[in-house]
């Protein structure tokens, strides 16, 4: 009896060593991840970053011209610009919906109704973006030419709904949360004051949840930065400077991912597309962080 | 306690089996049947153009379907990535969109002492498309060349001469493809030549058959794309080297009589003179169900016998 209770033991104590290195194992390996493609991607463009590349033209001009046979331009400006523009239009149009329906889903809805609006939320959150991107081209297509009698309804507006519809629902679950973790003693301490449920919101829990909410912006940017189907298919990809949000445009994700598959390993373009993601890298890079600090900033205040 | 040691145990076990299946998995068995298939079977080796990439991929695909005495490996790479692996010998059949170089030629007979023979498999023809309402029917090279080119003069339908009601902008909305389509390339190189590029600013869409669909749904657009995607919201324009020449529609007439500009043969070509199953593959590539398929990816097949 005995000598069977200190077997059982020994394997207890072995089974509970592997299981725990596994899971172990699993924690690291994302860090490992991130750092190995950051590695690879500065690999593979360092050599032109480094050596050849006229980083001002690379910065500040427009022509894009990768492919030609005697007069290789690789200026990303546009691109840039495209990527940066397409993304704040999402927001203008993401950011009061989001807000405003993790403001109902939290506060004002029965909670039958909230448990039915995650899932609905959830659901669009795992649309896939070569869908959206499907459906600009075709839907939305028609649907702006309609409404705005534009020319062609492949344009930044059309990418900027697309990349909306796509960072709501993490704008609604991040900014929901914000929203709950605002202790209940503050709703009940203004009401006691009379305030009426708005006043509450705007007076009180807004207030109290700020940076939980700029959070929610923030990684619902950070989304849009780095969408790459939808926008490649719905923004007409054409190296341009808008000029209005019925202008096309072009991303930096969506040059990569239409130009990478064809190019020659190793050759200038195939580094200068992976500068492209160095750049991008860095972008999330920063907008992640920031909506981090932020983050911390709320879990130290509270 | 005892019940979670259970558990563990149950979870290791669950490991163990699934690793001896994943070993288990490639039994010595599978591996014989498949090695002896291929001592049968000669493969081909057909490297390339990209531009007949898919095309001569379909053809390998339909043809392993067909006969079990051959199967035909196929890659890309660009024409000149195929006839320098035929110069070096170590390709059956080299795609080609253009045609082999004499110096070329040359090479490939000294190393490998065969004379590399020509075939032309079919051809690719763009045809220029509008929205269906453009009042315009005919189109010159070098006007095109002014429209898609760097520095080009004529950005609106009124340069053409044309009061474009439809499109109210009058603006000309250029629709590319994207930089490495191989459609891409040769519409430049035949507007353009090798010493320009195309003006910045223009849609680069993904696939053929959007840039029709775009044009067909866009006034203002104009863009080129293979003559078998037309539909009925587009027109095809007749297309001259320059105003003064005569224009001619694409279609499979002009393009066999070499009339149409825009269209250029596809080539294959084997080291010396095909032998057996190289042989048999070529014919079967000429016969009406090779043929089919060249229609079939937007292609111009051969004349039918």
């Amino acid at each position: 009896m005995n000598i069977l209770r200190k077997k059982s033991k020994e394997n207890l104590l072995f089974s509970e060593t592997v299981i725990e290195l596994f899971i172990r194992l699993c924690g690291i390996s994302s860090i490992i991840f991130v750092f190995g493609i950051f590695f690879f991607v500065f690999r593979e463009g360092a050599a032109f970053l480094f050596t050849g590349l006229d980083l001002k033209e690379f910065l500040t001009s427009v022509e894009w011209q990768p492919t030609s046979l005697n007069n290789k331009r690789y200026g990303a400006f546009a691109l840039i610009v495209g990527t940066f523009s397409v993304t704040v239009l999402a927001m203008c149009l993401a950011v009061p919906f989001g807000l405003g329906a993790a403001i109902f889903v939290s506060e004002f809805c029965s909670p039958k109704l909230r448990e039915t609006f995650k899932i609905v939320i959830e659901l669009l959150a795992a649309i896939p973006s070569v869908v959206w991107g499907f459906i600009g081209l075709t839907l939305m297509n028609q649907l702006i030419i309609a409404v705005f009698k534009a020319p062609i309804g492949l344009t930044m507006l059309n990418g900027s709904i697309m990349l909306a519809l796509m960072s709501v629902p993490i704008i609604v679950s991040i900014a929901e949360d914000a929203l709950k973790a605002v202790p209940d003693s503050y709703r009940e301490a203004a009401e006691a004051l009379g305030a009426t449920r708005w006043q509450v919101v705007y007076n009180v829990l807004l207030p109290a949840a700020k940076n939980g909410l700029l959070a929610a912006v923030l990684l619902g940017a950070a989304r849009s930065i780095g969408e790459t189907m939808a926008v490649l298919m719905a923004t007409g990809h054409s190296v341009n400077i808008p000029s209005g949000p019925l202008s096309w445009i072009r991303t930096l994700t969506a040059t990569i991912a239409a130009e990478l598959g064809e190019v020659a390993r190793g050759d200038e373009h195939y580094q200068v597309l992976f500068i492209i993601g160095i750049l991008l890298f860095t972008i999330t890079f920063v907008v992640n962080l920031i909506a981090d600090l932020v983050i911390k900033g709320i879990r130290e205040q509270s | 306690m005892q019940n979670n040691s259970q558990v563990g145990h149950g979870i290791i076990g669950i490991f163990v089996l699934t690793c001896s299946f994943v070993i288990c998995g490639c039994s010595p068995k599978d591996n014989e049947s498949v090695a002896s298939k291929e001592a049968a079977q000669v493969i081909i080796k057909n490297k390339g153009s990209d531009t007949m990439v898919n095309l001569a991929q379909a053809w390998a695909e339909m043809y392993t379907g067909i006969t079990t005495k051959a199967s035909v490996e196929v890659s890309g790479g660009g024409s000149g990535t195929g006839v320098a692996a035929l110069i070096n010998g170590t390709v059956d059949i080299a795609n080609c969109s253009r045609q082999i170089r004499p110096k070329e030629l040359e090479l490939a007979t000294q190393n490998t002492g065969k004379i590399p023979q020509e075939f032309i498999v079919g051809y690719d023809a763009l045809a220029v498309y509008v929205h269906h309402d453009t009042p315009i029917d005919k189109i010159a090279i070098t006007e095109l060349a002014e429209i898609y080119g760097e520095n080009g003069t004529i950005t609106l339908w009124s340069h053409l001469g044309i009061q474009h009601s439809a499109c109210p902008s009058d603006k000309i909305i250029r629709i590319s493809r994207q930089s490495n389509s191989g459609t891409y390339f040769y519409f430049r190189e035949a507007l353009l030549g090798t010493n320009r590029d195309f003006r910045i600013g223009s849609l680069d869409l993904h696939g053929s058959k959007d840039v029709v669909e775009v044009i067909g749904r866009t006034p203002c657009a104009i863009g080129y794309s293979g003559m078998g995607y037309a539909t009925s919201h587009v027109k095809m324009l007749e297309v001259a080297a320059d105003p003064d020449s005569p224009y001619y529609r694409p279609t499979l007439e002009n393009v066999l009589a070499k009339t149409y500009p825009i269209a250029r043969p596809l080539y294959m070509y084997s080291l010396g003179e095909p032998t057996r199953e190289i042989k048999v593959y070529l014919d079967w590539i000429f016969s009406d169900e090779g043929q089919k398929i060249v229609e079939k990816l937007g292609f111009v097949p051969l004349e039918s016998n």
